[in-house]
């Protein structure tokens, strides 16, 4: 086995190149603000941007884990310059009639520069070749419709086709209502390619980003080969406002939490941000013989 | 058809007199054994299983169960399943696998059950899941969506080579009223977004996702139900004598769960 870095140094100009990279990618997409701060969601503290980019985007001073767009999340993992997208212009048109929800498609392009909700991409980590597929809960909250339903379902079937391992970051507020029962079929579509590609032998490790709720944890999200974690993201089918109003009481502290899921057995490990390239990388080493051996 | 608007149609489909999965078992199918509990310690009354004889050849038949009086609508939880019910079909769709049974599943359920223990058992797990597996059957799978097709908790029983659905029935994302007080922040306005959802059987068919409606008597299906029961028993038999004839049944699934959802490539703006 090849060694990760020829040297220490090595290591360091890699991440140097990362960061840049994020900053180049983040202020193509907006994924960044330039400058400024913003309230940590967890301590309640100020923190610089100039600090979060850093740091990943976890607060330094609580270590929570703030939500971050998909192009961000990709320039954290992959080796420079071995990023390719695929499909980014792949978008479902309104076929519900649903009023106004063009306009709305329309203005979240403008925000975000995405055209839905998953970023799909091959690239590599570490050198090993692997398929990518990010939510992004920018847009539409991450939801699955019909062309996040189709780019993840393509994305599994190019990893079968190049027997390729596929990792999918999840964070999304479940199936896109205003696609209604289009959106529902997705969960039918993207967990039938999940098992296509776990009976030719292939490697799915699936990681729960804050937050994943609904439809996306009730079909691929749920489907990995190996299951990861952020610390502290809301995971679950029902959402917790909607479980309170059914059972009229209050919810546990740290109910739905990657904590909690990993204490009823549904999570392998939760991996802290900074840590993640490093125990895909592991993952991805563990298995290198082990790609679609069928 | 009659004329009927969606929000007439989604209390037709969730009348308590209208005929559940067990009167369809119960009419359709001879010789029944019932198979109970997921075999990791829990059974759920909400989701019905058993083995049967249709039209003389044996069978797997799976469904949702609301109950007739209120002490089985507590019993069966209103129809909403937990993960447990989501595992007695997973094992009961591994046996029809193993001995090369087709599989009928009746759907009529509000949505999965979301509770406090429903969760922590992994009810997006269970469904997940059952998806999975239902997808890779190399057995005929045909569904019936007979009352109410709520969200994930219906489609975990409904990935089926034929979906067949009753007039009045309902089959959507999310229920009118989850739909309203998520868009509208107004549960209220229940009857407007059932209106626009696109949820009947006409708008199913059209959209492809339904293959087939069957008709239901004026005032719905529980007035005179003996002629429903005698064309969802047409209707499944002509399915699985069609079905038959593929080669491939999962890749016949794959293709037809693939298509839903047309996408465009290039950008629009
Ligand atoms: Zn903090």
């Amino acid at each position: 086995m090849q060694p990760l870095f020829r040297s220490r140094r090595d290591r360091l100009d890699r991440l140097r190149r990362q960061r840049e990279d994020a900053v180049k990618a983040a202020a193509q997409h907006s994924d960044l603000p330039a400058g400024g701060s913003q309230t940590c969601p967890g301590c309640g503290r100020e923190c610089q941007n100039q600090d979060l980019v850093k740091t990943e985007y976890v607060c330094p001073h609580c270590g929570y884990h703030l939500p971050i767009g998909a192009y961000l999340r990709l320039s954290l993992l992959l080796d420079p310059f071995t990023f390719q997208e695929l499909w980014p212009e792949l978008t479902a048109p309104n076929a519900l009639e649903f009023p106004g929800y063009e306009q709305k498609l329309t203005a979240q392009r403008e925000k975000t520069a995405l055209s839905d909700a998953a970023v799909v991409a091959t690239g590599k980590l570490d050198g090993r070749q692997a398929v990518f597929a990010v939510l992004d809960s920018r847009f539409f909250m991450g939801s699955m419709g019909v062309a996040v339903g189709e780019k993840i379902t393509r994305g599994v079937e190019y990893a079968q086709k190049h027997k390729l391992p596929l990792v999918i970051f999840s964070a999304s507020g479940g199936a896109r209502m205003q696609e209604g029962i289009l959106s529902l079929m997705q969960m039918a579509k993207t967990s039938a390619a999940i098992e296509r590609f776990s009976e030719a032998g292939g490697l799915y490790i699936s990681v729960f980003t804050h937050p994943t709720t609904g439809g996306v944890t009730a079909s691929f999200a749920s489907l990995g080969d190996i299951t990861l974690a952020e610390p502290g993201a809301l995971i679950g089918f029902a959402g917790p406002r909607v479980i309170q109003q059914t059972i009229g009481q209050e919810l546990p502290e740290g109910f739905q939490r990657s904590e909690y899921l990993e204490e009823h057995g549904f999570v392998d490990q939760i991996v802290p941000r900074r840590q993640m390239r490093q125990v895909l990388s592991q993952l991805l080493f563990l298995h290198r013989k082990g790609v679609m051996h069928r | 058809m009659s004329n009927l608007t969606a929000a007439q149609r989604v209390k037709l489909a969730r009348d308590p007199g209208r005929p559940g999965t067990l009167d369809f078992v119960h009419h359709l199918f001879t010789d029944i054994f019932v198979c109970q509990g997921d075999r990791l310690g829990r059974e759920d009354p909400s989701i019905y299983g058993a083995i049967a004889r249709f039209h003389g050849k044996p069978v797997t038949v799976i469904g949702h169960r609301k109950g007739r009086n209120f002490e089985e609508n507590m019993k069966c939880n209103f129809g909403m399943p937990s993960p447990e019910g989501y595992r007695k079909e997973q094992r009961l769709l591994r046996q029809a696998e193993k001995f090369g049974r087709p599989v009928i599943t009746f759907v009529d359920t509000p949505g999965a059950y979301p509770g406090l223990e429903a969760e922590a058992g992994g009810q997006g797990e269970a469904i997940a899941s059952s998806l999975a597996l239902m997808s890779s059957l190399t057995v005929p799978v045909v569904t019936v969506v007979i009352g109410e097709g709520g969200s994930g908790g219906a489609l975990a029983l409904a990935v089926g080579n034929r979906i067949i659905m009753l007039e009045n029935a309902i089959y959507s994302v999310l229920s009118p009223e989850g739909f309203a007080s998520i868009l509208w922040k107004d549960a209220a306005r229940a009857d407007e977004a059932a209106s626009i959802m696109k949820l009947t059987a006409a708008d199913l068919l059209r959209l492809g996702v339904v293959d087939q409606v069957i008709p239901e008597p004026e005032g719905g299906a529980h007035v005179d139900p003996r002629p429903v029961y005698e064309a969802v028993d047409k209707a499944i038999a002509r399915a699985l004598s069609q079905l038959g004839k593929e080669k491939d049944l999962a890749a016949h699934r794959y293709q037809k769960f693939r298509a839903m959802g047309a996408v465009r490539e290039e950008r629009d703006t």
